[in-house]
């Protein structure tokens, strides 16, 4: 019993010791006749941590504690009063009225909302410094110096560069300009060559399953570019590039800020080759003749009073290419056996307005507003096959931002409808077909600025073709310790195939066309639809005291339907859907370190397993390195007060063995061996800086001369049965120099 | 009848004062010197119940809130700061509390803008 009794004293006493002494009262306004009481008035001890505030009577209680002698009351409004209180009491405190205001101020904050730092993607952000490094010349030659995205050729003719991220090839990826999507439908193969290089402000790049808000297209990633801003790109801007094979390229940008709220700019960019190139004798030529004239006008308008800000885009391009043979005449040859050739001509139209308004007293809430339409035709003919493509696009977004509670907890929301109509001419097959989908969106994220954050998004479509499907996304981040990050990520995608325009170097090739499925709603296909898993580490280090970064990640795609490209017989090409398993998996492991000053190092292994069941079983998917080192190192001088500076800027690019398309049933002389042999790939560019405004640089491409050298299977037998130049796997230009300089005024 | 006026007058600017604002700015001087400290008084504003946005500038020790008033009142974000060791106008850390923070978040040693070190 005694025991109970002591362990309930024992247990009352801290309560009874801190049964909290008061100082109770009331804070009224002297001024008036009555004395009301003052409501939201503060109450406080100097130099404590305790404080209240008065009720709606004007009534307050605060705890009294010894340390404690000096009460602040203060008031907006009012004058403060200090009163000397040696013992709990009750109080009526009488505040006067004054004219300054105090601690109450109204300020607009815009900035700070988006702590990049802590999100929950696997984002890579590639600034416009980092663009410099490959000076040449569009966004499809944009990724050089980044391991997260491969640059392989599509073609032995054209010379277009192709994209791939986690194993998968650009059609996998939704790329989108400003967040409007971009290269899709029928500028798949060539649209990464119409941004030019000075447009970009930079580009941001998602690995995995992205964000639900921009679509259920991409699959393996996610790559948006952002251009050059009328307000914040320099009043005059000129670059000129020159190379050895005669590819010269002029861009120039003016920018005018009207007034206050509005910008203008203006860019115009222009490059051709007529110099004739073949280095490796085959008698095609190793580059296009090429012709490009592309025309954009930004407006762009700011109010950040009222909240509003708006682009308005206007775009025009036309872009012609010849390929083939080096005494090809597209006057005199085209659709003969004199000699085969192809013209390649495209004019497009973008238009596109976004709106965005934030709540000028809520800078968590906002809305935006993003309509893009474009029309792209492409005329060509490759040899005596034609195709012909018209797409036109329509695409509007409508967005809502805002919390739940706190900034914590985010979300978006909306709606966004889009419509594609194709006019598809291959030989004589009409393949016109119109999509229309309409989908809403909702993405949620938390973000509690330490341990953990995620991001979870859901959207469902209707499409007249993929049907009405939900696609879930979801994205997480934990940091187990100081400067280290995990992520994990999946997400779905689901897209209609564009088996044409995606592949287009098919058409140069003596490959017959088969389409194996009937009934499905895109070419007798059915919709691709895949599943994207990713896990991802990021660990930041100093090493003797220099910073450094080491990132791990991987990633699986899964298909559950792909259109399958099958290139094993090399008399055909043939499509058809997935009959059993097609996974790409991915493993990359990069490390960036600062090893002098000025002197930065970035090197990364990369590993592929894309495997894909053929009806002739399963295999790798062909022309992938399996195997594959990147290395960069990047040195700057310290820049004087002038802006004056030297660069120095080398990349290693070392392939693995690639696996090559069966060409066994070919005579002998067109066989190729069943994988490439490896090779090293080396640019290097030096930039002399010499003031803000004025800088040259010079450069040289595949340093180590390394080419294929048969990259036109059967070129001395174009119209022949075994004509292919789709099996590219080296570079087919050799070491190649250019220079340039850039104006900024 | 004036009286009555003067006191219609007064109760009713008294009411206007004291529309509870679903969504009230404001904006105070909080002590701190790094983007630690920043993490860690936006953290502690944020976990206050009604406190919707807080945003805390390094350079000039300005922490911007918005909240809701109906749920909270700038003394109880406040004490919340004391408690995690940055000091207010009003109210001050204990020493407790301030010895808590990170070394190098100590700005009653060395008031100075720390953000180009973290």
């Amino acid at each position: 019993m005694n025991k109970y009794i002591v362990v309930w004293v024992a247990t009352l006493l801290p309560w009874l010791a801190f049964s909290q002494e008061k100082v109770e009262g009331m804070v009224v306004d002297s001024g008036a006749s009555n004395e009301p009481g003052l409501p939201g008035a503060n109450v406080y001890w100097m130099d404590s941590q305790i404080g209240v505030v008065t009720d709606i009577d004007g009534k307050f209680s605060i705890p009294y504690k010894k340390e404690y002698n000096k009460l602040i009351v203060s008031y907006v409004g009012y004058e403060s009063d200090t009163l000397t209180v040696n013992a709990p009491k009750t109080l009526r405190l009488r505040l006067k009225a004054s004219n300054t205001l105090d601690e109450v101020v109204v300020q607009q904050q815009r900035d700070d909302i988006q702590k990049a730092y802590f999100s929950p993607q696997n984002v890579v952000t590639v600034n416009s410094a980092e663009l410099l490094k490959a000076a040449c010349c569009n966004l499809a030659e944009s990724f050089e110096t980044n391991p997260a995205i491969d640059v392989n050729l599509s073609d032995g003719l054209t010379g277009t560069k192709q994209i791939q991220m986690l194993g998968l090839t650009s059609p996998y990826l939704l790329i989108t300009q400003e967040n409007i999507p971009m290269v899709r439908g029928a500028s798949q193969a060539y649209g990464l060559t119409f941004t030019p290089g000075t447009w970009i402000e930079s580009i941001q790049i998602t690995k995995g399953a992205g964000s639900v808000v921009n679509g259920y297209e991409s699959i393996s990633g996610q790559i948006n570019t952002e251009l050059v801003k009328p307000l914040t790109d320099n009043a005059l801007f000129v670059n000129g590039y020159g190379n050895e094979n005669g590819r010269y390229e002029l861009n120039t940008h003016f920018n005018k800020k009207l007034n206050e709220k509005w910008s203008t700019g203006l860019y115009i960019h222009g490059n051709k080759r007529t110099q004739k190139e073949d280095d490796n004798g085959d008698g095609f030529l190793d580059a296009p003749l090429a012709d490009q004239i592309n025309v954009m006008n930004r407006w762009q308008y700011q109010d950040p009073e009222k909240g509003w800000v708006s682009f308005f885009n206007v775009r025009f391009l036309n872009d012609g290419k010849q390929v083939g043979q080096v005494d090809f005449n597209p006057g005199t040859n085209k659709f003969t056996t004199h000699a085969w050739g192809s013209e390649i001509n495209t004019r497009r139209f973008d238009t596109s307005l976004k709106l965005g308004y934030v709540f000028p007293e809520l800078p968590f809430q906002s809305f935006g507003f993003q309509t893009a339409y474009s029309l792209h035709k492409q005329d060509s003919y490759f040899g005596f096959r034609t195709y012909d493509i018209n797409h036109e696009s329509i695409y509007t977004n409508l967005l809502f931002n805002s919390i739940i509670g706190d900034t914590r907890n985010k979300f978006k929301t909306g709606l966004s409808f889009a419509y594609d109509g194709y006019d598809e001419l291959v030989n004589t097959a009409d393949y016109s077909r119109e999509d229309r989908s309409v989908g809403a969106f909702m993405e949620y994220s938390y973000e509690n600025l330490e341990k953990v954050s995620l991001t979870a998004g859901l959207r469902v479509d209707n499409h007249n073709r993929l049907g009405t499907f939900v696609t879930p996304r979801f994205h997480i981040r934990y940091t187990p310790w100081g400067q280290g990050s995990l992520r994990g990520s999946f997400g779905r995608g689901k897209r209609a195939a564009n088996i044409f325009a995606e592949n287009q170097q098919l058409f140069a090739s003596s490959r017959q066309i088969n389409i194996l499925n009937e009934g499905g709603e895109v070419y007798g296909l059915e919709p691709e639809d895949a599943w994207n898993y990713g896990v991802s580490f990021l660990q930041g280090f100093n090493f003797l005291n220099r910073k450094g970064d080491i990132a791990l990640d991987y990633y699986i795609t899964d298909f559950k339907n792909q259109v399958v490209v099958d290139w094993e017989n090399p008399q055909e090409v043939s499509f058809y859907n997935l009959d059993g398993d097609s996974k790409a998996k991915s493993f990359q492991v990069e490390v960036n370190y600062e090893l002098l000053t000025g002197l930065d190092f970035r090197t990364a292994y990369k590993y592929y397993d894309v495997s894909t069941d053929y009806k002739s079983g399963r295999l790798q998917k062909p022309l992938q390195a399996q195997h594959r080192l990147f290395a960069n190192l990047g040195y700057k001088t310290k820049m004087k007060e002038n802006g004056s500076q030297w660069k120095f800027d080398y990349t290693l690019h070392s392939m693995g063995e690639k696996r090559l398309p069966n060409t066994a049933s070919n005579p002998v002389a067109y066989q190729l061996a069943a994988y490439s042999s490896p090779y090293n790939h080396m640019n290097a560019q030096i930039t002399k800086v010499f003031s803000n405004a004025f800088e040259v640089y010079v450069g040289a491409e595949n340093l180590s001369n390394v080419q294929q050298d048969n990259p036109v299977l059967g070129a001395d037998d174009p119209f022949g049965p075994n004509f292919d130049t789709t099996i590219i796997y080296a570079p087919i230009m050799g070491r190649m120099f250019y220079g340039g300089f850039r104006v900024k005024i | 009848m004036k009286t009555t006026i003067v006191t219609m007058v007064m109760t009713l600017m008294v009411m206007v004062t004291f529309a509870q604002d679903k969504n009230k700015k404001m904006t105070f001087d909080v002590n701190g010197k790094c983007a630690m400290c920043k993490a860690r008084i936006e953290k502690a504003a944020l976990n206050v119940k009604g406190v919707k946005y807080a945003s805390w500038d390094i350079a000039s020790h300005q922490l911007s809130l918005i909240m809701d008033e109906r749920k909270t009142d700038p003394m109880k974000i406040k004490s919340a700061i004391v408690a995690v060791g940055h000091d207010t106008k009003e109210l001050k850390a204990t020493e407790e509390a301030y010895e808590s923070v990170h070394p190098c978040c100590r700005y009653r040693e060395d008031n100075t803008d720390d953000s180009g070190h973290h």
